[in-house]
């Protein structure tokens, strides 16, 4: 099993970037994504950038480095940086659009498919892969036997079957939306936005008026409140088939997460019981945690 | 500027037919489209009469099969394209990569639409679907300035849809989890939002509650107009504020835009809601008949009519329109 560092789903500034990936780098993590997969408007980082930090993360690094794309395109100015950024020519590109998809099957070139991608069956996947994807990310709301069914199905078609990496711990990515709705919660038009969402590191906290946590607000996207961890999940994991599992980066305590996930794929047995949701894994509503309700 | 229609049932599509629709969209009875709601869509016998209607009538029809299948389901989602075929209908609305390989190579004389579920916001994203499927006009997600739809419409390589009134999607369609997330049913994989048997309303001294699988979405004082609890369109808790953090209840009303749209070259305007009533169709289709009329006979002297608005807003979520995301100031 390989772990990989997903993209910063947040907005970080320069410095919390460099001393994140500084931090991570010494981890021992298979892939670090990198990349602004969010909204254009966050320029921590530029495409240049991050190409530049992929260079030095290559030299003190084992991991794969893979740069994610921008899920959703709206401006001719983002269709612009998404054709410069599949034609880097340095990192593989992880599409979460089919934009991108297109850009890189017209330079043939192999990608990620990003879990945006709605590719829920083994016949959706083999038009991907005839494309040129080599490693798949399902979408978030997909379960564990979902899952082994497309993989099984793209068996019966014949088809290699491709790299399979589970989105396994972190925030949710639920929605996208052409409404910053962290600019709203701040009473601000989108477009005088002030970059707002660089206040929250670890995004905007949505509760019911009853006090439930339901949502993450981050800018255009909207998360689930809760983190979702598959850890006492681990030999299901394997048994579906997955190749890869994705932690996706929170402001804190990150070195801890890998080092959990590290001591299970070691051996370790993994705990029974981890704080946070895997609801949607065991084909429930994604919030829940299946052993607190009796599901499991 | 086509206007397409929306019908759950036969009543339905007769209104549309009747107030000048020249075309309408269905579904089929099950959770191959996205409207899959209890007691909505038709049955093959329905199917039959609405396609003699039609044909009488010489309008268009076209059947959505555009929620995404998974495995276990593939062959419903092959049958409902076999069917659509089989059915002669003018074109089929999908988003599945995979079905709309399948219809392409099984079914070459079928017309393909890319749904909006397909989440296509620009040329790049439409030329994929051109290029191996053939695709002859594509939805645009509500989720487009109108700079930004004049941009798509002047580079993609199909005629653009775009959605005209109607309830409004304020996430990328195809591109939200929010429903599957507190109720485990989503709109990609099962054809609903908000499921009707998760809702619960329930009256204490509170107020009127509106819950979705027991989660709280909004709260209502007697004085207050409730309405379906959406999970969007709920009162929020954010930083200590109380406030429709992600949408109010309103409808996507864009009258006003007809002209533009007609001039930058919007090949049809889609009218939202097979899972409303007949009666709603019949007003909304009237309406979008007589002003598309009055675009084309006077398009100088286009005004949108007093009468109109009223009509459309009695009709809408909250009794409010919005341009929704057409216009800057929403986003």
């Amino acid at each position: 099993m390989k772990l990989s560092l997903g993209p910063v789903l947040f907005y970080w500034d320069k410095e919390q970037l460099s001393n994140f990936y500084a931090e991570m780098s010494a981890l021992p993590l298979d892939v670090i994504y990198l990349g602004e997969t969010v909204c254009s408007k966050r320029r921590a980082f530029s495409l240049d950038q991050w190409l530049g930090l992929g260079r030095e993360l290559q030299e003190c690094s084992q991991a794969q480095l893979v740069l994610s794309s921008l899920t959703l395109i709206e401006a001719a100015s983002e269709l612009s940086s998404l054709r410069r950024l599949c034609d880097n020519g340095q990192l593989l590109v992880e599409a979460n659009d089919m934009g991108a998809v297109q850009f890189l099957a017209e330079r043939k070139l192999p990608f990620v498919g990003g879990p945006a991608l709605n590719l829920y069956n083994g016949h959706a996947l083999a038009q991907l892969l005839d494309s040129g994807m080599t490693r798949w990310v399902p979408p978030v709301e997909c379960s564990a036997a979902l899952i082994s069914d497309v993989i099984e199905q793209v068996r019966e078609l014949g088809r290699a079957v491709p790299e399979v990496e589970i989105f396994a711990y972190g925030h949710l990515p639920l929605a996208y939306s052409a409404r910053c709705f962290t600019a709203r919660a701040e009473n601000r038009p989108k477009d005088d936005c002030q970059f707002c969402c660089i206040n929250y590191p670890d995004g905007l906290a949505l509760t019911s008026q009853e006090g439930q946590a339901l949502f993450t607000i981050n800018g255009i996207q909207t998360m689930s409140a809760e983190v979702t961890n598959l850890l006492a999940d681990y030999s299901g994991l394997v048994a579906c088939g997955a190749d890869l599992l994705r932690l996706s980066p929170r402001a804190q305590g990150m070195a801890e997460v890998v080092a959990a996930y590290q001591r299970v794929r070691l051996g370790e047995t993994p705990p029974l019981f981890v704080e946070g949701c895997n609801g949607y894994w065991h084909g429930q509503a994604g919030m829940l945690r299946v052993e607190e309700v009796g599901l499991c | 500027m086509q206007l397409v229609c929306p019908a759950g049932n036969l009543p339905a599509l007769k209104a549309a037919v009747r107030q000048g629709a020249d075309a309408v969209y269905v579904g089929f009875r099950d959770d191959t489209n996205a409207r899959h709601f209890a007691g909505l869509n038709m049955d093959d016998k329905q199917f039959d009469a609405a396609v003699a209607h039609i044909r009488q009538h010489q309008r268009k029809l076209y059947v959505a099969v555009n929620t995404y299948p998974q495995p276990k389901g593939w062959e419903r989602w092959q049958r409902a394209v076999d069917r659509a075929a089989d059915f002669g209908v003018d074109a089929l609305i999908a988003a599945d990569p995979g079905v709309l390989n399948y219809a392409s190579q099984r079914h070459p004389q079928l017309a393909l639409h890319l749904s909006v579920q397909g989440s296509a916001t620009h040329a790049a994203a439409l030329e994929f679907y051109a290029q191996r499927y053939g695709i002859r006009r594509a939805v645009l997600p509500r989720v487009l300035s109108l700079a930004q739809v004049r941009q798509v419409a002047a580079s993609s390589p199909v005629p653009i849809e775009v959605f005209g009134f109607g309830s409004l999607c304020i996430m990328a369609e195809g591109r939200c989890h929010l429903s599957s997330y507190i109720t485990g049913e989503s709109p990609n994989l099962c054809g609903v939002c908000s499921p009707a048997k998760a809702v619960r309303w329930s009256e204490d001294a509170e107020g009127l509650s509106a819950r979705l699988s027991e989660v709280l979405i909004d709260r209502y004082t007697p004085d207050e107009p409730a309405g379906y609890p959406t999970l969007c369109k709920g009162r929020f808790l954010v930083g200590g504020k109380r406030f429709h953090a992600l949408e109010e209840p309103t409808s996507l009303d864009t009258l006003d835009l007809l002209p533009e749209l007609t001039a930058i070259g919007v090949e049809a305007v889609k009218i939202e809601g097979r899972q409303r009533s007949p009666a709603y169709v019949e007003q909304v289709t009237r309406v979008w008949r007589a002003a598309l009329d009055a675009h084309r006979g006077a398009p100088g002297s286009f005004r949108v009519k007093e009468e109109w608005r009223q009509v459309l807003a009695g009709l809408s979520e909250g009794s409010q329109t919005t341009l929704g995301a057409y216009h800057r100031s929403w986003q």
